[in-house]
């Protein structure tokens, strides 16, 4: 194949409008809600109002007696019927993972925890029919503060294990002891990275269509992972995987929250198999909230040495992570996904890295857009704020003294990760331009010198991800359950058209689009000729789904090379029908030429045809185009960028206004610059949100305060800078196409860069960390704090995890 | 949500829906939304949240954006109704037309009620700064796009709008 600079009129590249939204534009769509079938029920689940208790009463009979009721269960009556949700990840061989069941048997553990399902001939009667289940409570303890959970002696979420611990994960390489022990300077710090809500648009919905003769099943759910699912269904139902089919509709956004194997999913299924009946539960907000999964939450301790040149020589991380009342899919490994991370971009002698998973009676956490990788960015790019402070140095400048300089690469860094390519010389230079460096810290200057009651703050984040998960050998040697490759099928129909099958399954991503283009260069047909088939395991039947940026990264290169493959096939038809050599044939936008004789050519439709007619075709050869392939890649890839922030504090009221975002993300290649712009836009926000909105609030009896969309403050059009983004394109050497993943780049950058923006805002009168979210009663709390000459948290000068301090100064918001 | 339970009173409605009328008993208690979506089948409005905070089902009535999670049907008898499904008439609206070619959607599950409520938005204001366009959404919540296309398609839209109107 020629390389891609070289190809004419090429589709990869080009900002082409997307397929998808024909359809979405005009209402025309497919959400699993929208999904009606004859002689559906509906199901409404009965939710647990108590965050921790014994179930001493539960009786159905009123709600079996209300009209149109068909059917009541309790856990109890469903025990034999479903295992365990699945958890897919045991990061430890001792770790505890107490049984999550569909439906709770004698005792909830978290608000929102399901008890009991009605299923009704309409949705209103199964709602009005939960007011006449009655349950009777014995209230437990509520273990709600994580770093209190993982004491000696706290109350347990769950009354058979030992403790609140559900692993723990070390990690150390290079003599730590040594680097501490040698730097001049050492910065130790107590990060909160607060507890937020994914919040897909659409809510989760499941529709379950069984076929009681034959014992088979389709299920319909809003879901990310068409086939981890069918496969986790079969093994928790204990339906043989062939009968079930699992089809990802229009699905309306994820950001991880629907990568997991949910209990309404395990629980539909199981009453279809009973009822013979199609059955559909749709989330309401306010449930989607309590029983789908959280993310972040973590208490962070993290200790940086360095030389007084401001060379880092070690770096120490403690994290507390909390885990919920369950371990759901992937709950245990988001944290240790970040454990690679946290020295980001920055060359080190020593690093230690410990995690304690932690149950506490709250709603399960799982991945969120980033899920590991977010948390270790924004500690590793606040404490290098916090130790050029301790230096006095210009942040930036500390940072170049310890990224891995461009010719450095392929770097192998102290976590044992190759970083193949990177220019962060490049991203930085360019971000730096737009963004004014130079001129903003001179008008923050005169602000200072001013006494202006707004300050002007600057923030950077320079950092860098692991995308593209995953090669399936690192999968296993991290214990994960399942591989990291991905599948592709490319068909010629007859009349030339092209079906491409993938095994990656969009919500929102522009997967149909950004296939075609690749698909449309690589085997030289036009862009509208293409449709890409997904999401549905009888039309898709082989594949690991979407999450982790990893989609084109995974899936694209499968389907470069299925492509590639298609036309190799080809080529021996083509030789055949223009009687040469397979030698003497050039491949170039879809047509085979004979070399030195143009005139003597072939298309890829016109074989199709051929193919499919097969009256002439050489001998011994399959009749067929159709071609196949699984990419399983060597290593992750590493996008990076810079980020810059400037943020206006009011000093007066603590009011944060974001005056300036600039980032410049280097992702390699890039297929789609509308689509991979619109992925930055959108990761900026929910990253942004982090900082400066979001959080998940209990009160002590673990009561979900944050409760819906008026409580849990999701940012608006009104909330959102206009951001000034670009790119550098250092392309992967792990690849075919060079590209390196953008889906989660965005909200991993961006937290630490606007709080840190806001931190060096208020530095001057002793400010070394804001809560998150930076509410004005955070900002004002910090302030205040300062200003009474504490330090603004209470760091724990031992560094040791069981003596993590509970007594910090915890204003509103972040964990409680 | 629709109940198949006859106890409840119902009372007869007539609305014009996308061009269409239609009368209907309906229980008193019936959401807009769920009348738009189970009983006429109407399923390009979404149901995004349950207190009117997200906008996903804004639909426009007698011309302006309403969220239709915040109506009962019965406040929609003898209304004018048109929701995504019809507010191209056959054809794509300028605002339809605009978030296509500013990538203004991702997933597409805001999209309908965003829509509606730019329509909205452009019908009482033809040329609205960046500033109006921002604030003119706020009662849409969209988690994809970070807002920055969605302004800028509705700012074309406006645009085109206008100069089809001179």
């Amino acid at each position: 194949m020629t390389a891609i600079e070289d190809r004419p009129e090429t589709q990869i590249g080009k900002a082409t409008l997307r397929k998808e939204d024909a359809r979405l534009i005009t209402g025309q769509t497919r959400w699993t809600d929208n999904i009606t079938l004859p002689g559906m029920l509906h199901a409404a689940i009965l939710r647990s109002p108590m965050a921790h208790a014994k179930i001493t009463n539960l009786d159905v009979s009123g709600a079996k007696d209300s009209a149109n009721v068909i059917e009541v269960y309790t856990g109890a009556d469903l025990a034999d019927d479903y295992g365990a949700l699945p958890c897919a990840w045991p990061v430890t061989p001792d770790m505890v993972n107490p049984p999550h069941m569909a439906l709770a048997v004698d005792e909830v553990n978290y608000v929102g925890d399901a008890v009991a399902v009605v299923l009704a001939r309409d949705k209103a009667s199964a709602v009005d029919a939960l007011e006449a289940i009655d349950v009777d409570y014995e209230p437990l303890e509520a273990v709600v503060d994580m770093a209190a959970a993982a004491k000696d002696g706290a109350a347990r979420v769950h009354e058979d294990t030992q403790s609140n611990i559900s692993y723990v994960w070390p990690f150390s390489n290079g003599d730590v002891d040594a680097a501490f022990d040698q730097a001049e300077h050492v910065v130790q710090r107590r990060f909160i990275n607060q507890r937020l809500i994914p919040m897909a648009i659409e809510p989760r919905s499941v529709v379950v269509e069984p076929q009681a003769a034959s014992g088979e099943l389709t299920l319909y759910s809003s879901t990310q992972i068409p086939h981890i699912l069918r496969l986790m269904l079969a093994l928790t139902v204990g339906i043989p995987e062939q009968k079930i089919r699992v089809v990802a509709p229009d699905v309306g956004g994820g950001f991880g929250s629907k990568l997991n194997v949910y209990a309404e999913e395990v629980l539909l299924t199981a009453i279809a198999m009973r009822l013979g009946r199609p059955i559909k539960w749709t989330a309401t907000r306010s449930e989607d909230i309590q029983a789908t999964i959280h993310g972040r939450d973590q208490i962070q301790d993290i200790s940086i040495a360095a030389d007084a040149d401001g060379r880092i020589r070690g770096l120490k991380v403690k994290l507390l992570a909390d885990m919920g009342a369950y371990l759901q899919l992937v709950t245990p490994g988001v944290p240790i996904l970040g454990a690679l991370m946290f020295p980001a971009i920055y060359k080190m002698d020593a690093y230690e890295f410990e995690c304690t998973g932690v149950f506490t009676n709250k709603t399960p956490t799982d991945a969120y857009r980033g899920a590991g990788r977010p948390e270790a960015t924004f500690a590793i790019e606040r404490i290098v704020d916090e130790l050029a402070a301790e230096l006095d140095m210009d942040p930036m400048e500390l940072r170049k003294r310890n990224w891995i300089a461009h010719e450095e690469f392929p770097y192998d860094t102290i976590t044992g990760l190759t970083y193949d390519s990177g220019n962060y010389e490049a991203a930085t230079a360019k971000a730096m331009d737009l963004f004014d460096y130079d001129g903003l810290r001179q008008e923050q200057q005169q602000r200072r010198d001013s006494g202006d009651s707004v300050q002007l703050g600057i923030g950077i984040s320079t950092f860098t991800e692991m995308c593209g998960l995953a090669p399936s050998r690192v999968l296993g040697s991290l214990d994960y359950g399942a591989g990291g490759w991905e599948a592709a099928t490319v068909r010629v129909l007859p009349s030339g058209k092209v079906e491409v099958v993938t095994g990656s399954s969009p919500h929102g991503q522009g997967h149909v689009t950004a296939w075609s283009q690749i698909a449309a260069d690589y085997l030289g047909v036009p862009f509208d000729d293409i449709d890409v088939l997904h999401g549905d395991t009888k039309i898709s039947p082989m594949g690991l789904d979407t999450y982790g940026s990893r989609s084109l990264v995974v899936g694209g290169i499968a389907l470069k090379r299925a492509c590639d493959k298609v036309v190799e096939k080809a080529k021996t038809f083509a030789a055949h029908m223009l009687e040469a050599s397979e030698d003497d044939l050039d491949f170039e936008a879809g047509t085979f030429s004979v070399k030195g004789d143009k005139e003597k050519s072939t298309t890829i439709q016109d074989i199709a045809l051929a193919v499919f007619a097969g009256h002439d075709y050489p001998e011994g050869v399959e009749l067929d185009l159709t071609s196949n392939m699984v990419f399983d890649p060597e290593n992750f890839s590493f996008p990076h960028g810079t980020h810059l922030c400037a943020t206006e504090v009011d000093t007066e009221t603590g009011w944060v206004s974001i005056r300036k975002y600039v980032c410049v993300d280097d992702i390699g290649n890039v297929i789609n610059p509308m689509i991979v712009e619109g992925q930055v836009h959108g990761g900026l926000a929910q990253g942004i949100a982090q900082a400066m909105w979001e959080g998940v609030e209990f009160d002590d009896d673990g009561n979900l305060l944050t409760s819906s969309l008026i409580d849990y403050t999701l940012p608006t059009a009104v909330d959102m800078p206009t951001f000034i983004t670009d790119r550098t394109e250092t392309p992967a050497t792990s690849n075919d196409l060079g590209v390196k993943g953008v889906g989660e780049a965005g909200t991993i950058a961006s937290t630490p860069a606007v709080v840190n923006a806001v931190v060096d805002a208020l530095r001057p009168r002793g400010v070394t960390d804001v809560l998150m979210p930076m509410t004005p009663k955070n900002v004002w709390a910090a302030m205040a704090a300062a200003d009474a000459g504490q330090q603004t948290r209470v760091t724990d000068p031992t560094g040791a995890g069981a003596a993590i301090a509970d007594d910090a100064a915890r204003p509103e918001g972040g964990q409680q | 949500m629709v109940s198949t339970t006859t106890q409840a009173k119902r009372t007869a409605i007539t609305v014009t829906v996308d061009g269409t009328s239609y009368t209907d008993d309906v229980e008193p208690r019936l959401l807009f939304v769920n009348y738009l979506r189970e009983v006429l089948g109407l399923t390009g409005t979404n149901i995004g949240c349950d207190t009117s905070n997200c906008g996903a089902c804004t639909i426009l009535v007698d011309g302006r954006s309403a969220k239709s999670c915040t109506m009962l049907a019965v406040q929609a008898d003898g209304a004018e109704v048109t929701t995504i499904q019809g507010v191209g008439n056959g054809d794509l609206h300028p605002v339809q037309k605009a978030f296509h070619e500013k990538h203004g959607l991702q997933c597409g599950y805001c999209t309908p009620g965003m829509i509606c409520s730019a329509m909205s938005l452009l019908s009482q204001n033809a040329s609205p700064t960046e500033e109006e366009i921002r604030a003119g959404l706020e009662g849409n919540l969209c988690r994809c796009t970070g807002y920055q296309n969605i302004v800028e398609a509705v700012a074309q839209a406006a645009n085109e709008m206008n100069g089809a109107n001179r």
